[in-house]
């Protein structure tokens, strides 16, 4: 897909005048955030959880290479194919060539944001496959021709009436008379028109939430069951996967699954949990007859060992954005690629580059929310900030930025000529801003002025404020 | 393999390893042994009477029905109910479970018709033995293979799903010993689904609807005292 990321501010200028945008938005903020604080309300042993689930996938990281052995050898053993691949473009690859060995005309898939990452869809139309999407948001986003706004709503920014019109433009073998005024009636169709294609297809293509190495085991987490038809029904069925989506033990799968779905909709466990080992065995009457596993690295295996390998603990719940305040302002086609949110303004630089993606580790308050409600505790702001570090190091940041910054250092090294300006410049705004007690313009901050007034400061600097109050502190503060 | 190799390599320079180290390969092969438990919730951890009670809690929550009967014999009148209060055709498809074919359907039910085998998407009713249930969350676990064909589970509108009181177990971690124990150390039945209430989606404006793609109704028969 066409990476809009450099255009970010443009992106979420247009995204804040988006009514149809800002209705969905309103979506994200109310529901995800109280079901999912429901759900943790219920269970006492959550944080529990969330620390068993981090060792988990920190002992898995430091020893990545030896536990993709045990997996592939054991997906071997069942009777599947593993496939590793270096790129997105060595996974296409290598997806095309089993779809055109089944002789694959069209393929189902489940929702997979790897295979969005890899631009599967577009690159099988290419070559004259029909990929069709599943679950019921990708569906829709596959009809109006977009990209996933969210990791695991990808339709979040569409309303109803936009969803019917497509329905309404797309299936013209419907009667054009039928009534789809209540979302059921959309389901309704939108489940017999992809019942038709479930059947049909030769290929199913899903993601993995976890790989099992223990047993060889892939598995999914869905709650519409699409995923669940796109791998039984095939008779080939190709898993796409990246390499940190390896977890030890069935027991490690329990851990995380409790955190997941919590974390994501609210649900104490969501409807289908499946685990898939291997293709059809000798006796079963349904299954796919040949089970393949592309294994994907394209640029994470640097982030291990570094200041990013944390974000390789993401199990891609989404909490982060729903949580996250300028998600709720911009929604996710402003980030401008695959993945949104603070888990996208982590991520997206380390696998398109920070030069294309530096806006986003940017276009956070710091508030800390992400983090607060990341199951695996993956400290986002950090990482935000160490893509700022990168980007300043690499020059990348504008030039009025670095100027500013080597302004604000000078003083800040100096802490005697720091308060002494900065006690000069509050007072003197102090005076000035009096009247009206804002500005609705200054020089050199018509960044913050061009969208709100500046509050006027009251007068003392902080430090002049906390040595005045030393008293009431009984002394115990500092000198 | 090329690609394969090249993976490998890349993760091991950047973890500063050669993957030869005795004492990482130890604590794999310790984990993947071991397989240790974690924190399992307390919610779970009450006598069987109480687990059972929390299964049916946790499965109506999530708009599944339960209904309880008292021995196998009862099944087939137990199904037959619940279709007819559905008003749905008195047919069904099942697979070759023994469980479910000793079933007395001839006798009772003698005008429910029964046809055998995997869904090819035209049934309307599925029935299914679950290989366990699980009381925290409310979930029944089936295995695929010729007894509980996995398309049972996903095709049909309806699936009604057999579970024995007696292997209703408190937690996750309980039912994975017994997949093991039937199925021996790190081997499992090509399909496990654990399934959690009726097939549903979120995806257009946040609203809950269920029958996505999969059932629109889940109905749980536990059998036993």
């Amino acid at each position: 897909m066409q990476i809009t990321s450099p255009q970010f501010k443009s992106n979420a200028a247009a995204a804040l005048g988006d009514r149809q945008l800002q209705r969905a938005l309103s979506n994200v903020e109310k529901g995800f955030v109280e079901k999912r604080a429901a759900a943790v309300g219920r269970l006492p042993e959550f944080e529990a959880l969330r620390d068993a689930a981090r060792d988990i996938k920190n002992h898995t990281l430091s020893h990545l290479d030896l536990y993709l052995e045990a997996y592939e050898a054991k997906v071997r053993e069942s009777g599947g194919h593993v496939h590793f691949a270096e790129t997105a473009e060595d996974a296409r690859a290598i997806v095309l060539e089993i779809c055109r060995k089944a002789g694959a005309r069209t393929v189902t898939k489940g929702k997979s944001m790897i295979t969005e990452e890899i631009g599967l869809n577009d690159f099988l139309a290419a070559n004259d496959i029909e990929p069709v999407e599943t679950d019921l948001g990708e569906y829709i986003i596959q009809l109006r021709k977009e990209p996933p706004s969210h990791i695991i709503a990808p339709a979040v920014h569409v309303n109803k009436d936009q969803v019917e019109a497509d329905f309404r433009r797309v299936h013209t073998h419907l009667d054009e008379g039928r009534n789809l005024e209540e979302p059921s009636a959309l389901l309704s169709e939108a489940r017999g028109v992809l019942r038709a294609k479930f059947l049909a297809a030769d290929v199913g293509i899903t993601g993995a939430n976890f790989l099992v190495a223990e047993t060889g085991t892939s598995v999914i987490v869905t709650n519409e069951g699409n995923g669940d038809l796109t791998q039984i029904l095939p008779k080939v069925h190709v898993v796409v996967a990246s390499i940190e989506k390896i977890t030890p033990t069935l027991e490690d799968v329990g851990q995380i699954l409790r955190v997941l779905a919590r974390s994501a909709t609210g649900q104490d466990s969501s409807v289908y949990t499946t685990f898939s080992t291997g293709p059809r065995r000798p006796g079963d009457v349904d299954g796919p007859e040949e089970y393949h596993v592309v294994i994907l690295d394209n640029g994470r295996s640097a982030m291990l060992g570094g200041e990013f390998q944390d974000m390789l603990r993401c199990i891609r719940c989404g909490a982060c954005m729903n949580h996250c305040p300028v998600y709720h302002a911009v929604g996710g086609h402003a980030y401008g690629w695959v993945y949104p949110g603070p888990m996208g303004a982590v991520l997206t630089p380390t696998l398109i580059g920070v030069d294309k993606a530096g806006h986003l580790p940017n276009a956070s308050t710091f508030c800390g929310r992400c983090e607060s409600v990341c199951p695996m505790r993956i400290p986002l702001p950090k990482m935000m900030r160490h893509w700022r570090e990168r980007e300043f190091e690499r020059h990348l940041s504008p030039a009025t930025q670095r100027l500013g910054l080597a302004v604000w250092a000078f003083f800040a090294k100096r802490p005697r000529l720091y308060r002494l300006s900065t006690r000069i410049a509050a007072g003197a705004l102090a005076m000035l801003g009096r009247g009206k007690g804002r500005f609705a313009s200054l020089p050199f901050a018509g960044g913050w002025t061009a969208h709100r007034d500046l509050p006027a400061p009251q007068g003392g600097t902080f430090m002049a404020q906390w040595k005045a109050r030393a008293p009431e502190r009984n002394g115990s503060g500092v000198r | 393999m090329i690609s394969r190799d090249t993976v490998l390599s890349k993760i091991r320079r950047s973890l500063g390893v050669t993957g030869a180290e005795t004492e990482r390969r130890a604590a794999v092969t310790d984990r993947l042994q071991r397989a240790p438990a974690g924190v399992i919730p307390k919610r779970g951890q009450v006598g069987r009477a109480e687990q059972q009670a929390l299964f049916t809690d946790m499965a109506e929550k999530v708009q599944a029905s339960v209904a309880r009967v008292a021995s196998p014999a009862d099944i087939p009148e137990a199904v037959a109910d619940y279709l007819r209060g559905r008003n749905l055709p008195l047919s069904l498809k099942m697979g070759s479970d023994e469980r479910l074919n000793a079933l007395p359907f001839a006798e009772k039910t003698p005008f429910l018709e029964i046809a055998l085998g995997a869904s090819d998407g035209g049934d309307l009713v599925g029935l299914s033995h679950a290989f366990a249930g699980i009381a925290e969350t409310g979930t029944v676990v089936l295995e695929s293979g010729p007894d509980n064909p996995s398309t049972l589970n996903f095709l049909p509108d309806t699936h009604i799903v057999v579970v024995r009181a007696q292997d209703i177990e408190g937690d996750y971690e309980t039912m994975l010993a017994k997949v093991r124990d039937r199925y021996g150390k790190g081997v499992m039945p090509r399909t496990v689904n654990m399934i959690t209430g009726p097939s549903r989606s979120g995806d257009i404006e946040q609203t809950l609807l269920l029958g996505a793609h999969g059932p629109r109704d889940l109905h749980i028969l536990v059998v036993g005292p």
